[in-house]
């Protein structure tokens, strides 16, 4: 049995005000030690607001949150010992070079001036900065501030790192390459909780993901059984010219060899099948009967599996 | 799936009491040398209003035709030793009450509000009232630089001398480092109550009054014929760092009572600091 690292019970938190908003209501999560774990859910479904207080920068309302063990509300001090941050925005040092954001993380932890500077090094190395180390922050691109940003969080040896919207404003060329440096997390034996709005980045990055939806969890598991939850290795979109006959088709379509479920979607229907030859076409066959004006063929993602258990878009 | 490695860090198994000492020491070793990479734009702050006051009042004016006359408190000030006199401690202890706001109320400002800077060293292992206690003690040194700069300007520039009399250095050790503190401790409760592009305005609703009507040009002493006056400005903290200096340096132009001193400047030291924490807490804990 792997240990439980991250460990968030009941987690609740409400913001005052003059219109109290839920941002977390009622949340429990174990992340196992060395897993690479996704939260996924559209902005505002509470996940920054999580991991601010995982990591001790937020308060919560009601719950508690043990990394490695300790309670990060009664002795955050500590805890963040074991926590790496990487916020959605750039917090880099702006009166420090690349070298000394690094070595100063590195005094903070409590590391000799030596022990510093041979973490920093090593770190520059890894994270292909030596070339930038005299650089200041305002000089880098968002790709590389974003690897220094790793870099830092990972030089006191956290047990977990946090990424916040990891990917938000980087380019692709950027993305993959941040993507790669968290994948090599996964050998050092740190513990990755990120957030995204991003399937792709879930998709690709995560071991297991939790899908998350106005502060709560709708579902948790790994990706490629998210997927196969759709029940269907492919998806048609038909758009129909007339919505309104569509209950006889649905029959149809749901007594066609091959199809696993039909759905309603707007201006038409969702059919999801084990693809064999042939069922495209008797699919579009039939439908063509009753008025198909459009078909698109897809595979189920992760997209999929937020649309239907929200029936909104992820990008909303 | 890989398991968790063992963690090749010294740090995690050290005490907490140690953790925290050294993360302090980490924060105000980057203070510093950001500090020291930024010396002289700093001295220059510390220098160009005492320079240009001292040349001014102390100089240019009583080498002027009737200048003494045009000096309100030369006449007051003749008796112990000139306008200079008047000005030395005053004058540091506007450059302390800067350096409280140079060091802490503008970066803060500047860091909780635009760049989020303050997020990395706020997930230090240090609970996060000594993260602001660190940003106090950092403008306290400043202030103390700020005090040693002045000093001689003060001292050497005004024509008539200056009388510079210390009775005891333990006092003047005492209320320099009280008012160091206190004037970090004003800075953080500045920084963290003022939003960044509010901050200008600060410097006419805050720095400059507190500045004029804080016995920095003149003797609590001499406000004595104007009483309403002279208990109003008890409620600015900079009225006892300006008559702390005044009572260790200068005693001879009179100045308020050393109890009184001291009991003004560890009430405020404890309210701002408590206020400028408690604000700190309220921008970086959500």
């Amino acid at each position: 049995m792997t240990d439980t690292i991250v460990d968030i019970k009941g987690l609740r938190k409400v913001y005052t005000g003059r219109t109290p908003v839920t941002a977390v209501d009622g949340i429990d999560l174990q992340v196992a030690a060395g897993q690479i774990y996704g939260l996924l859910g559209p902005n505002g479904a509470g996940k920054t607001t999580t991991i601010s207080i995982a990591t001790t920068r937020a308060m919560p309302t009601a719950g508690s949150v043990h990394i490695a063990g300790v309670d990060v509300v009664k002795h955050a001090a500590i805890a963040r010992r074991s926590i790496g941050v990487v916020p959605q925005y750039n917090t880099l040092d702006r009166s420090c070079t690349v070298q000394e954001n690094i070595q100063f993380h590195c005094l903070y932890f409590g590391m000799s001036r030596a022990e510093s500077r041979t973490r920093t090094a090593q770190l520059l190395d890894q994270f292909r900065l030596t070339d930038r180390a005299k650089a200041y922050p305002q000089a880098l691109s968002g790709g590389l501030a974003q690897r220094v940003q790793i870099a830092r969080a990972i030089a006191h040896h956290p047990k977990v790192l946090f990424l916040d919207e990891p990917s938000a404003g980087l380019d692709p060329q950027s993305r993959i390459a941040m993507w790669e440096a968290v994948g090599t997390l996964r050998n050092e034996g740190i513990t990755v909780v990120l957030t995204t709005h991003y399937m792709e980045e879930a998709d690709e990055l995560c071991d297991r993901l939790a899908i998350i939806d106005h502060g709560k969890i709708l579902v948790e598991d790994t990706p490629a059984a998210l997927k196969a939850s759709i029940g269907g290795e492919k998806i048609y979109d038909l758009r129909m010219k007339e919505a309104a006959r569509s209950e006889t088709l649905e029959a149809r379509l749901r007594a066609t060899e091959g199809v696993t479920g039909v759905e309603s979607i707007e201006g038409g229907l969702r059919v999801l099948a084990k693809a064999h030859d042939g069922l495209l076409a008797s699919v579009v066959t039939t439908a063509s009967e009753f008025g198909l004006r459009d078909v698109t063929t897809a595979e189920p993602s992760l997209e999929t599996v937020f649309i239907r258990l929200t029936g909104r878009d992820l990008r909303e | 799936m890989p398991t968790a490695v063992a963690n090749p860090s010294p740090i995690i198994t050290t005490g907490k009491s140690l953790t925290y000492v050294r993360a302090f020491y980490g924060l105000l070793l980057r203070d510093l040398y950001v500090l020291r990479r930024e010396i002289m734009p700093s001295i220059v702050r510390i220098v160009m209003n005492p320079l240009l006051f001292l040349f001014v009042f102390t100089y240019v004016m009583p080498h002027m035709t009737g200048g003494a006359a045009m000096n309100p408190t030369a006449r007051m000030a003749a008796a112990g030793g000139g306008f200079g006199t008047v000005l030395l401690p005053g004058l540091m202890a506007v450059a302390i009450m800067f350096s409280g706001i140079a060091a802490v109320a503008l970066p803060l400002a500047q860091e909780f509000g635009i760049t989020r800077e303050i997020d990395d060293r706020v997930m230090c292992p240090l609970p996060i009232a000594a993260v602001a206690a660190e940003k106090v003690v950092f403008s306290a040194m400043q202030g103390f630089i700020s005090a040693a700069i002045v000093f001689p300007l003060a001292y050497f520039i005004p024509t008539p001398r200056v009388v510079v009399h210390v009775t005891s250095w333990l006092f003047l050790i005492v209320v320099l480092t009280l008012s160091s503190l206190l004037a970090g401790a004003l800075g953080l409760t500045i920084g963290t109550s003022v939003q960044p592009k509010q901050i200008g305005l600060i410097f006419s609703v805050v720095v400059i009054p507190i500045t004029f009507l804080g016995c920095v040009y003149y003797p609590w002493a001499a406000l004595g014929k104007i009483p309403w006056l002279q208990y109003g400005v008890l409620i600015n903290p900079i009225v006892y760092i300006s008559e702390a200096l005044r009572s260790a340096l200068t005693p001879t132009t009179g100045h308020m009572g050393n109890l009184s001193i001291l009991a003004g400047l560890t009430f405020y030291l404890v309210l701002l600091s408590w206020l400028g924490m408690k604000g700190f807490r309220r921008r970086v804990v959500g």
